[in-house]
């Protein structure tokens, strides 16, 4: 067990290093710093003092130690834009994203299921078939597309939720939060609807898939066999079974979620981390567009490994599978 | 003009006030922007919106009035000393928002913030050498030599608290490449009619009404929220939904729509600003090759194949007006008589260009920005096919400012777009010493395309130091008129510009210069 | 591939093909209707897409060939609208069917090149490091670890964006396409990568594979004669999907601002300019644009899907 958790999180940090150096690459390389940080009259002399004091003449090896040296203390530089400190910027909008992929992952785990258990157990029915059109038409519906939709039909025509941000927020220490209001709840309705709506398919699909296996398994035909009423069967035995994977992949896609609220956040004007990286990419922000990749690959890579030790505590055969 | 009788306009305005707070609504001004402030600090950033907006937290020592005419602020008036010399009669009684009282030290500390090496507002004040303290209200300012225009430039001068500035330790401006933040960035301490609630960069910035202010205020707001909601469409959303009741840059497409609704009411005028189209004057193109923008004849035939009566109407919605020469009609320096819009001709353009030995036109490089003007990526392709008519292959790259802006500083662009309203200055001098005068020392920053008229030149220093209004006036539009017939840059509109607020709004005044200036707004 | 004898490669296909005709997959196909109509509905599309240049009233890209004066113009079954202009004019008067048309070329360009691409290096990179595992495998499978550990839609930008502002302006026309290509492609290769590694694992053990180790087969031919057939089923279908997933990354990519530029439209950009005029009343500059990539994903998507259904048959 020791050597799986060892050789689990020496992976993480292989990968956050690797990813590290990604985002040096682009912090540095992207651009001059120092062209974007000096205004246009600098001279030449100020380019090199600057050039010393940034440590850019420093060998590349140096120069991406103190990088991750920095970046493991949260020391992400400051924007060139906004010039405030990057990490703070970000750990600002953190709640703002978070609460709308919490929002829009339960909808999708509340919407999903109940479309999986049923496109499962009534395969042949036409309302079964008519979930199964409609998840397809889920996944392949570009977001921004849904969004504007969205936009045009509650907001502008029916006029009943607010098209953009985030509504009054209340804070609670250093989060806040937009729940506790009427118009933040109203707010976060059409941006999670829309994040939700892959996500939504996923789960069904995931669930169907899970279902049809287990209504075959021996344990449900020996059940049936011995009565127990169909509905007892699909909801307390059959779907308990098909959870674990759900809850699985559940949180495995919450960091891709994160990652694709940028779309919706961008649609909406929602002020989270997503539209501030579209804003920094926009603005040639580099130690934005740095921090956010480092950031998000990190709860990426911290959910995964979570998962899998979690697996391997409950699962011990696992914890030699992986070669 | 004199000072008010200040204690009871601030007895008034804190009565005000406090009535409007105790009364059934806070009046709010909810303004959906079409992008943030990039700092609270209005010396971090050559940014003319964002030095706008915290205009309403600081205040300058002189400031435009209802009609753009320069009036008092924290200065309550003034004197030439010696041409190089302006004594300032400072305004006793003002406080900052903090409480301190506000004093010429004050004025010095600001002044030598502003103009420190390190500082990107530095070309704001160009004339600006030294200043002294002659008491606690009294400062005289030196000036490099005889300069006109140093009160306008003064309006965007934001004044700080000193003992603020000390103690914060942000005394000097903040630098971007120590990888610091600071403290003026975030934080505000002014003495204008509003002060600095919170602040979430790219979210919200929100102020309330100053009842301190010294001045009596003409407007009856308590609050105001400021979101910038970058996407047209959903700022137009917003506006439709009631959700903001203000939007400072309205889409003119939307404006039909905007103006049925009736809830709304649309303010609409055009811009000071001059949006033109600057050549690469260099020996070569920016892919290399004789440059044959150097040829008077092909910059007449570029000139003569764009259709701006088509743009007008089509891209810009019958709201712009088209232009003839480098600055709007209100700015001090234009002239009517240079304000003929060049027609459109396209047979005599490929003549022009088989004259000039190029029947088969050429390739370059266009280089437009997908926000900085009005509808400016649909009229850059509307050019780029006017062009292509007569023979000439644009490559347009269209990108957001950010990425734009280098490339057309360093002569990596063959056209660009750029406008000019000569803000803060309200003055023709401005695009002379800026963007027409050979790029020299601190003069021809926005020369990007690297040209030299010697006879702009002489004519731009001589309007800089004489104090003679009309003798000034004379040389600054003698040198548009060259600027016209060498076609230096090429004139295409003023842009519009329309703003879209709720009805419930009684007064809501427009300014030329695009600015909000909500201190004159009552709902 | 010199070493594959012409007259297998003449007697393969053929031998695919009747296996193919003969197999259930076919039957399937020809048993569902909803994977039928999206063969249908996708052939259409891509027939139309290709014979963009005859179809459409106008070439879009040709700037000389843009009218000002018919800006706007609605469909013509609306008041005002006029032929050839049957779907409308954009702002510049570029007839919008036209922009669709092409603009769907570059979309299904785009989407095949990047699954191609991506093919290539996973199929590569997966035979690799299943037949010769060890340090080749490691190194490969980390760099994919790492890839997968940021989101795609994150990659796609950030290497678009960064690609673009280094582009020369010489190439940016020809470029965008290319780096948007490469962007998607850098991502989805691995998911290849690892189907092929784990088939090429179990196939390397199996007794006909260690038989022609010992005669000296070479590596190579091994791996492409007879390893890489037998992994084909499962990258297909993921090939299939990856197509619709790379359609809808570019869409974004384009809807934000940092994938087709404005003269030469994808999908995307025709929605992303379009969508500055859904207030104004021209609603036919955002509204068939949409409607066409939904049609186009959805098509691509039902395809896949039911293409890995008819292949697992335990969903059967």
């Amino acid at each position: 067990m020791l050597a799986f958790l060892i050789k689990r999180s020496a992976n993480a940090i292989f990968v956050m290093l690797s990813v590290s150096f990604i985002a040096f690459m682009i912090f540095r390389f992207v651009g001059d710093p120092v062209e974007l940080m000096l205004n246009e009259q600098a001279t030449q002399s100020q380019r090199d003092e600057l050039r010393t004091r940034l440590g850019l003449d420093e060998p590349f090896i140096v120069q991406f130690g103190t990088f991750v040296t920095n970046a493991a203390q949260g020391d992400f530089g400051i924007s060139f834009r906004n010039q405030q400190d990057v990490l703070g910027m970000i750990a600002e909008r953190f709640p703002a994203t978070f609460e709308l992929v919490i929002v829009a992952t339960i909808i999708s785990l509340v919407v999903g299921i109940p479309m999986g258990v049923i496109t499962a157990i009534r395969r042949q029915t036409w309302y079964a078939e008519t979930m199964q059109f409609t998840s397809i038409i889920g996944v392949s519906l570009p977001s921004f597309v849904v969004g504007i939709g969205l936009i045009l039909i509650f907001s502008v025509w029916l006029g009943w939720l607010p098209a953009f941000g985030r509504g009054e927020t209340v804070d609670i220490g250093w989060w806040s939060t937009g729940l506790l209001t009427h118009s933040g709840r109203m707010s976060i309705i059409l941006p999670a609807l829309s994040l939700s709506l892959f996500q939504i398919t996923l789960v069904m699909r995931l669930v169907r898939a899970e279902m049809l296996e287990v209504l075959r398994s021996d344990f449900i035909k020996f059940a049936r066999a011995r009565g127990i009423p169909a509905r007892a069967i699909h909801f307390r035995h059959a779907l308990r079974n098909c959870l674990m994977p759900v809850v699985t992949m559940t949180a495995m896609q919450i960091g891709g979620l994160i990652a694709f609220a940028l779309v919706t956040e961008t649609v909406f004007q929602w002020p989270g981390m997503g539209l501030l990286f579209i804003q920094a990419v926009t603005f040639v922000d580099v130690p934005i567009m740095a921090a956010y990749l480092c950031i998000v690959a990190l709860i990426f890579v911290l959910l995964n490994t979570i998962v899998d030790i979690t697996y391997a505590v409950i699962d011990p055969r696992l914890r030699g599978a992986e070669k | 003009m004199v000072s008010r009788f200040r204690p009871q306009a601030m007895l008034a305005g804190g009565l005000v006030a406090a009535l409007s707070a105790t009364g059934a609504l806070a009046e709010t001004v909810k303004w959906g922007a079409p992008r943030d402030i990039v700092s609270l600090d209005p010396y971090s950033y050559g940014d003319s919106y964002t030095i706008n907006f915290l205009n309403h937290i600081y205040e300058g020592l002189v400031r435009y009035n209802r009609d753009l005419e320069i009036e008092p602020a924290l200065a309550e008036s003034w004197e030439i000393v010696s041409p190089t010399t302006w004594r300032f009669k400072l305004r006793e009684g003002v406080e900052f928002h903090n409480g301190n009282p506000f004093t010429a030290q004050d004025v010095l500390a600001s002044l030598q913030r502003v103009s420190d090496d390190t500082s990107p507002l530095k070309g704001n004040l160009p004339a600006y050498k030294s200043a002294e303290v002659v008491d606690d209200h009294t400062i005289d300012i030196e000036l490099t030599g005889p300069y006109p225009l140093l009160l306008n430039d003064l309006t965007n001068i934001h004044i700080f608290d000193k003992e603020w500035l000390v103690e914060n330790n942000a005394e000097k401006p903040t630098d971007v490449s120590a990888g610091v933040e600071g403290y003026a960035t975030f934080n505000t301490n002014g003495t204008g009619p509003f002060r600095l609630e919170s602040r979430t960069p790219e979210a919200q910035t929100i102020l309330t009404v100053n009842e301190g202010w010294w001045d009596e205020p003409a407007h009856n707001l308590t609050r105001i929220e400021f979101q910038p909601v970058t996407s047209a469409a959903t700022r137009v959303a917003a506006l439709l939904s009631g959700e903001v009741d203000f939007v400072d840059s309205a889409p003119v497409q939307d404006l039909p729509r905007l103006q049925a609704a009736s809830n709304l009411k649309v303010l609409e005028r055009t811009d000071l600003r001059t949006v033109m189209l600057g050549f690469n004057r260099r020996d070569e193109l920016v892919a290399g090759g004789e440059n044959p923008m150097n040829d008077l004849r092909v910059r007449q035939a570029m000139q003569l194949a764009v259709d701006m009566e088509l743009i007008h109407d089509k891209v810009m919605r019958g709201k712009s007006r088209n232009a003839g020469t480098l600055v709007a009609p209100a700015i001090p320096g234009y002239s009517e008589a240079l304000d003929e819009v060049a027609g459109v001709d396209v047979e005599r353009a490929k003549a022009l260009m088989t004259e000039a030995g190029y029947p088969d036109g050429f390739e370059f490089d266009f280089v437009c920005t997908n926000e900085s003007y009005v509808n400016e990526e649909q009229f850059c392709q509307a050019i780029a096919s006017m062009w292509s008519r007569i023979g000439l292959k644009p490559r347009l790259d269209i990108g957001p400012t950010a990425k734009q802006t280098p490339k057309r500083a360093n002569g990596q662009a063959d056209v660009y777009t750029i406008g000019w309203a000569t803000l803060p200055m309200l003055d023709t001098y401005s695009i002379l010493i800026q963007m027409l005068h050979s790029k020299e020392g601190n003069a021809g920053v926005f020369n990007w395309g690297g040209w030299s008229y010697p006879e702009i030149d002489r004519l731009t220093q001589a309007a800089g130091v004489e104090l003679d209004r009309e003798k000034r006036l004379a040389m600054e539009t003698e040198a548009l008129k060259i600027a016209k017939e060498e076609i230096v840059m090429m004139p295409l509109h003023q842009q519009p510009m329309a703003w879209a607020v709720s009805s419930e709004f009684e007064d809501f005044p427009q300014f030329p210069d695009n600015k909000p200036r909500l201190w004159y707004v009552t709902k | 591939m010199t070493d594959i004898p012409a007259h297998d490669l003449a007697r393969k296909p053929k031998t695919r093909l009747r296996l193919f005709l003969d197999s259930d997959v076919w039957w399937s196909f020809r048993h569902s209707k909803s994977a039928m109509g999206a063969a249908i509905v996708l052939g259409l599309v891509i027939l139309a897409a290709l014979l963009a240049p005859v179809l459409s009233p106008q070439n879009p890209y040709d700037l000389a060939a843009l009218e000002l004066w018919n800006a706007e113009l609605p469909p013509v079954w609306m008041e005002g609208g006029q032929m050839p202009y049957i779907l409308g004019t954009d702002v510049q008067g570029r007839d919008i069917l036209s922009g669709i048309l092409y603009g769907t070329r570059i979309s299904i360009f785009i989407g095949i090149a990047s699954v191609i691409v991506s093919l290539l290096i996973g199929v590569m990179a997966g035979l690799l490091a299943g037949f010769y595992g060890g340090w080749v495998d490691n190194v490969l499978m980390r760099i994919g670890d790492v890839l997968l550990s940021i989101p795609i839609i994150l990659v796609a930008i950030l290497v678009s964006s960064v690609a673009q502002a280094m582009l020369p302006p010489e190439l940016r026309e020809a470029g965008i396409a290319i780096v948007l290509v490469l962007a998607i492609a850098l991502y989805s290769w691995v998911q290849y990568a690892r189907v092929v590694r784990a088939q090429t694992m179990v196939e390397r053990r199996k007794e006909y594979v260690q038989a022609s180790r010992l005669v000296g087969t070479p590596a190579r031919r091994l791996m492409l004669k007879h390893i890489l057939p037998n992994t084909l089923t499962p990258v297909f279908v993921a090939a299939t999907l990856n197509f619709g997933l790379a359609i809808l990354i570019e869409a974004t990519l384009s809807f934000l601002g940092v994938g087709m530029p404005p003269n030469q439209p994808s999908l995307g950009t025709l929605i992303r300019v379009g969508n500055q005029y859904l207030f104004s009343g021209s609603w036919w500059i955002v509204l068939f644009p949409s409607i066409q990539l939904c049609i186009l994903v959805v098509a691509v998507n039902m395809l896949g899907d039911w293409l890995r259904d008819a292949l697992n048959p335990k969903l059967r």
